[in-house]
């Protein structure tokens, strides 16, 4: 069974066409197999992760309350998930035999997370601290330290977190990979069909760039079905619904900021 | 690209004795079997090596899927049955002759002795770059080669294209639908009886396919209901050649006139689009009006809201808004204007 669907063109070449299909059962099934084992390995094997005490001057200050999100984070989150959870449905439920009229509410969806995405990349600039979500020095030793320590050898404990966790910034670094591919493939692609916003336009490439585009789109899309799965189990874990609330209300707990995060790394203000 | 004509892949073939039989073999075969009907369409693909499957499924040889019988004062069809058959049948004749209109106008004597008239409703779309074996959108490609800027789309559709602008070619279908037919489908879990007008599916909701059928379905019979016996029927085909051609556009229509107001009406045409299509708004629009050439006019423009010509079919807007102008009004009070 091969990956990628090759066709003749009307040039004689051999270009791919898109990716086959059954590789949405691929990353669905491998998504559930991972969120099944990383259950089955948090109940029964993982041991308690030791952080490196804050000092209780420090903890002092912590107010009750820490501000975590901005409304405008949030609106930008819930906006940006509802458009991924649009695509998804209206790419994946025609291939597993649910027959609508997806493209006009594909493309629609595409366009909504393209402009929620500029919008976040121009918030986070000039609003936000841009790098707060990106592994710093501190999160790749801290890395190295908790891995050691989950293999049973004696090393000091890491630090608390910054802002965001580890896990959370690796896992934006690859959804940033995989929704960068679906939409600036998925803005191309547009040219391809008829939309009020552009001239359709079929030989913007040659079929080479278009079918490697369609490839790209594909394994984007149907990597973004185990991403999405990973996402919605770790929002409702237990020990991360905190952080899931305040993606919400935008204000995590004192004790979760303490027990968490470090205030030397990220500095705690009050939520109002 | 070299098309080997008349040297038919191998294929285990099967000819089963009855429905039931048919239906074992296309469960257990599924996407690997082809229906067999009247061959016309089918062996055009086989020979040009286009389509290989690995099943034939032959029908010629069940006698309970031909013949016209009565059935609650309206008709049922059986799907293999000829389109002679139903050219020639007094009870199509006397109350459907809207239907008659469209089967004897299809092709020629011989294809209408071969061919079925369910496999006229079924039959796939011509266009020529996805007949050509070309991987195009309908063939699980990415691209439609006949709405590219240089393609040669005379025939293509001018509504409801969605990535592919392929047209179907039935001659019968619109008239089916304007009689409001419902389409008899089985699979080996039961039944389905669905409407003419959703029996046929466009290329936004499912871009390979033109019929709702999928692998294991098989259309057995088509009911026409008493409705429209008898109503005021109007036929009208266009092609390139006098016989034996597909329609560039066909109109088919059934009114009920009382007092010369038109007091109930279906319309539908071809050629315009992947599915034949029923034209509602001008259903709604001209119900209750006179049957005249102004009502025709106005319905003529309703009908064309919203069309699309590509390079080569902008004949295809005014020839539509005239058929529709000439259905509605009648051929001698509608004049034709480009």
């Amino acid at each position: 069974m091969d990956i990628i669907e090759f066709a003749r063109s009307p040039w004689g070449q051999n270009v791919p066409i898109h990716i086959s299909f059954f590789l949405l059962w691929v990353s669905a099934i491998g998504g559930l197999v991972f969120l099944v084992g990383h259950a089955l390995y948090v109940h029964f094997w993982a041991k308690p992760e030791q952080f490196q005490a804050t000092a209780p001057e420090l903890a002092a200050k912590v107010p009750q309350k820490i501000a975590r999100h901005s409304l405008a984070s949030r609106l930008f989150h819930w906006i940006m998930a509802a458009a991924m959870f649009a695509l998804l449905i209206t790419a994946f439920l025609p291939k597993v035999g649910v027959q609508f009229a997806w493209v006009t509410y594909h493309w629609i969806a595409g366009v909504v997370l393209t402009i929620s995405i500029v919008y976040h990349v121009i918030h986070t600039t000039f609003w936000l601290d841009p790098w707060s979500i990106w592994p710093d020095k501190t999160d790749i030793e801290d890395s190295r330290r908790r891995i050691q320590r989950a293999m049973g050898e004696s090393v000091p404990p890491p630090r608390k977190f910054a802002k965001y966790p580890m896990e959370n910034k690796l896992y934006h670094a690859i959804i940033v990979l995989a929704g960068l591919s679906v939409t600036l493939t998925g803005f191309f692609m547009m040219f391809r069909i008829r939309t009020p916003l552009f001239t359709r336009n079929p030989y913007l490439f040659g079929d080479m760039t278009w079918g490697l585009m369609y490839v790209l789109h594909g394994l984007a899309g149907v990597g973004l079905i185990a991403l999405v799965m990973a996402h919605v189990y770790f929002a409702i874990r237990p020990e991360k619904f905190d952080i899931t609330k305040a993606m919400v209300f935008g204000s995590m707990s004192r004790e979760h900021y303490l027990e968490h995060h470090d205030p030397e790394r990220w500095a705690a203000t009050e939520s109002k | 690209m070299a098309v080997i004509h008349d040297v038919m892949p191998a294929f285990e073939l099967f000819q089963p004795a009855s429905t039931d039989d048919a239906l074992a073999l296309l469960a257990k075969y599924g996407s690997e079997a082809w229906v067999l009907a009247g061959g016309l369409d089918s062996f055009d693909w086989l020979k040009d090596r286009i389509k290989r499957p690995k099943v034939v499924v032959d029908l010629s040889q069940i006698g309970g899927l031909s013949g016209i019988r009565e059935m609650n004062g309206g008709l049922e069809i059986g799907a293999m049955t000829t389109l002679t058959e139903v050219v020639r049948n007094p009870l199509v004749k006397e109350r459907y002759s809207l239907l008659l209109q469209g089967a004897e106008i299809a092709a020629s004597p011989q294809i209408r002795n071969q061919g079925t008239i369910g496999g006229n409703i079924s039959q796939d779309t011509r266009c020529w770059y996805y007949r050509s074996g070309w991987k195009c959108y309908r063939a699980g490609g990415n691209i439609c080669f006949a709405d590219t800027p240089t393609a040669i789309n005379r025939e293509h559709a001018i509504l409801g294209a969605d990535r592919c602008v392929a047209v179907n070619p039935s001659d019968t279908a619109p008239a089916l639908i304007a009689l409001d037919a419902q389409m008899v489908v089985r699979n080996s879990r039961g039944e389905r009886v669905v409407s003419a007008e959703d029996y046929f599916v466009g290329p936004a909701t499912d871009i390979m396919r033109m019929t709702v059928l999928k692998p294991g379905d098989l259309l057995t019979a088509i009911r026409i209901p008493a409705t429209w016996a008898g109503a005021q029927f109007y036929f009208e085909k266009i092609r390139d050649r006098a016989v034996w051609d597909f329609p560039l556009l066909n109109v088919a229509s059934a009114m009920v006139v009382n007092g010369g107001n038109i007091e109930r009406i279906r319309i539908a045409v071809n050629g315009a689009a992947a599915r034949p299509l029923r034209l509602q708004a001008v259903e709604d629009a001209v119900r209750g009006k006179p049957a005249n050439a102004a009502t025709g006019e106005m319905a003529g423009k309703l009908a064309i809201q919203g069309a699309v010509a590509l390079r080569f079919n902008m004949y295809k807007i005014p020839l539509m808004r005239n058929l529709v102008k000439r259905a509605i009004g009648g051929v001698e009070e509608a004049t034709w204007t480009s």
